[in-house]
C-alpha cells in the first residue's frame, strides 16, 4: 500500500488508468442507457416510470459505496498517516454527495407518480438524507481549518463516526415497515428482478463505478499538482 | 477514578461560578417552546398533539447551545494540553467533561420539561415518559455533541459547523424520544422506543468518548 504513497508513482499509474476508465465510462453509460431506455421492457404495474430505477438504484449503491470507500481511506489515513488516503477521501466527497443527491431527487421524482407523494419520512429516505448531510458536513469540516492537514484529519474522524449510518441505510427496509420497497437485487436467495431489467441495471452500476474512478483520479491528480505548485511558490518566495 | 471525579468537579465549579451556561440553556429551552403557541396558534388540541416533538426539538437545540465551549476554553488557555499529558486517558477526560456538560445543561432541561408540558397542554400520562426519555436522551446528546465539539476545535465558524455536523446524528435520538411519548399518549406501550433509546445510550457511552479522544489528539498534535 505504501508503494502508492509516492505521488510521482501515483501520477504515472493514474495516467495509465485514466484513458481506460474514461473510455469504459462512456461505453458502459451509452450501452446502459440504450438498454435501460429502449431495450428493456416497461414494468407491468409501473409502466415506463420504472426506467427511473436505472439511475436511482445505481446512484443509491454508489452513495453507499463511495462513503464506505471514504471511511476505509479515512481509517488508513489515521492509522498509517497515508497522505494519498486523506486526499482520496477529500476528492471523493463531492462525487459521493452528488450521487446521494441524484438518488434523492430521482427517488422523489419516482415517488410522485408511484406513491402519490414527493417525500415520506420513512426510515430509508430519512437515513439517506442523513447520509447526504454527512457528506456536506464532511466537506464543510475539511475546509474549515487554516491548516488543510488538520481539516482532513478531523474529517477522517467524522467519516468513521458516520459509518454507523451505513448499516442503518442498508437494513432500514428490513427493520422497519417502510413505504420504500425491500432490496430485490442484493438479497439472500438471489435477485428477484427479471434478467431483462437486471442486465441494464448492472451495466449502469458498472458505468457509475468507472465514472467515479475517473473523476476521483482526475481530482486526485489535480490536487497533487496544486500542492506541487504551492510548494514551488513557497520555495520561490523564500528565495 | 478520583482524578476523573476531580476533573468533573473542576468543570462543574467553573460552570457554576460563571453561572451563565446552565441558565442560558434552560432559558433558551423555555423561550423556544413558548414561541410555538404564538406560531401555530393557542388551540389546546394542536398544542397537545405537537407537545412531545416541540419539547424534544427545543431540548436538542438547547443542549447544542453550549457545546461549542465544551473544550474551547481549555484548548485556548492550554489546560487541555496539560490534561492530555496527565496519566488520565484522553477518553476519560472527554467522558468527564461530557458528564459535567450534561449535569450543567442536561439536568436543568429535564427539570424544566414537565412545566413546559403543562404549558403545551400535554396529557398527564405523558409526563413520566417525557422525563424518562429526556433522562436517557440528553446524555446521548451530550455524548454525540462531544465528538462534534472535539472535531471543530480551532475551526473557523466552529459553532455553525458544529450544528451542521451534529444535528443529523441527533435525528435517531429525536425519533425515539418523541416516539416514546407519542406512544404513551396514544395508550400504547413506550417500551420499545425506550429500549432503543437505552441501546443508543449504551452504544454512545463507550464509543463517543473514544471518537472524541481521537479528534482531540488530532487537534493537539
Amino acid at each position: 500500500m505504501h508503494r502508492f504513497a509516492n505521488p510521482a508513482r501515483f501520477q504515472r499509474l493514474s495516467s495509465a488508468i485514466l484513458p481506460w476508465s474514461a473510455g469504459a465510462t462512456v461505453v458502459l453509460l451509452i450501452v446502459g442507457l440504450y438498454f435501460s431506455l429502449f431495450s428493456s421492457p416497461p414494468d407491468y404495474q409501473q409502466g415506463e416510470t420504472v426506467r427511473i430505477m436505472y439511475i436511482h438504484v445505481p446512484a443509491a449503491w454508489m452513495s453507499l459505496f463511495v462513503y464506505v470507500n471514504m471511511a476505509i481511506a479515512a481509517a488508513c489515513g489515521l492509522v498509517w498517516k497515508h497522505p494519498l488516503a486523506d486526499l482520496f477521501a477529500k476528492a471523493a466527497a463531492p462525487v459521493g454527495a452528488g450521487f446521494t443527491f441524484i438518488c434523492l431527487v430521482t427517488g422523489s421524482l419516482w415517488g410522485a407518480p408511484m406513491w402519490g407523494t414527493w417525500w415520506v419520512w420513512d426510515a430509508r429516505l430519512t437515513s439517506v438524507l442523513i447520509l447526504f448531510f454527512l457528506y456536506l458536513g464532511y466537506m464543510a469540516l475539511v475546509n474549515a481549518f487554516d491548516d488543510p492537514q488538520r481539516g482532513m484529519r478531523a474529517g477522517n474522524v467524522l467519516l468513521l463516526v458516520g459509518i454507523v449510518n451505513v448499516p442503518i441505510i442498508k437494513f432500514s427496509v428490513d427493520w422497519w415497515n417502510t413505504l420504500h420497497q425491500p432490496s430485490s437485487v442484493i438479497r439472500m436467495g438471489g435477485p428477484t428482478i427479471d434478467g431483462t431489467m437486471l442486465t441494464p441495471l448492472l451495466v449502469m452500476a458498472f458505468g457509475f463505478t468507472t465514472y467515479f474512478i475517473t473523476v476521483v483520479l482526475l481530482r486526485l491528480k489535480a490536487e497533487i499538482v496544486q500542492r506541487k505548485i504551492q510548494t514551488m511558490r513557497l520555495t520561490e518566495a523564500q528565495g | 477514578m478520583t482524578r476523573f471525579l476531580r476533573l468533573v468537579a473542576r468543570d462543574l465549579r467553573l460552570a457554576l461560578r460563571q453561572g451563565s451556561d446552565a441558565t442560558i440553556a434552560v432559558m433558551f429551552f423555555v423561550l423556544c417552546v413558548v414561541l410555538f403557541p404564538f406560531g401555530v396558534g393557542p388551540e389546546p388540541n394542536i398544542l397537545a398533539r405537537i407537545a412531545a416533538g416541540v419539547i424534544w426539538v427545543a431540548a436538542l437545540l438547547a443542549s447544542l447551545l453550549s457545546l461549542e465551549r465544551l473544550f474551547q476554553n481549555d484548548y485556548e488557555d492550554g489546560s487541555l494540553e496539560l490534561l492530555s499529558l496527565s496519566t488520565l486517558p484522553m477518553e476519560a477526560v472527554v467522558l468527564a467533561k461530557t458528564l459535567a456538560h450534561w449535569l450543567v445543561t442536561g439536568v436543568p432541561l429535564i427539570v424544566a420539561a414537565p412545566l413546559l408540558a403543562v404549558l403545551l397542554n400535554m396529557d398527564a400520562e405523558g409526563f413520566g415518559v417525557l422525563v424518562l426519555t429526556l433522562s436517557v436522551g440528553t446524555p446521548i446528546l451530550s455524548l454525540i455533541g462531544s465528538i462534534g465539539a472535539a472535531l471543530t476545535l480551532g475551526a473557523r465558524r466552529g459553532g455553525v459547523l458544529l450544528s451542521l455536523l451534529i444535528l443529523p446524528l441527533y435525528i435517531p435520538v429525536l425519533i425515539f424520544g418523541a416516539g416514546a411519548i407519542d406512544a404513551a399518549l396514544n395508550g400504547l406501550t413506550p417500551r420499545p422506543h425506550l429500549l432503543l433509546l437505552g441501546g443508543l445510550l449504551a452504544g454512545a457511552l463507550p464509543l463517543a468518548p473514544w471518537a472524541g479522544a481521537a479528534a482531540l489528539r488530532q487537534a493537539l498534535e
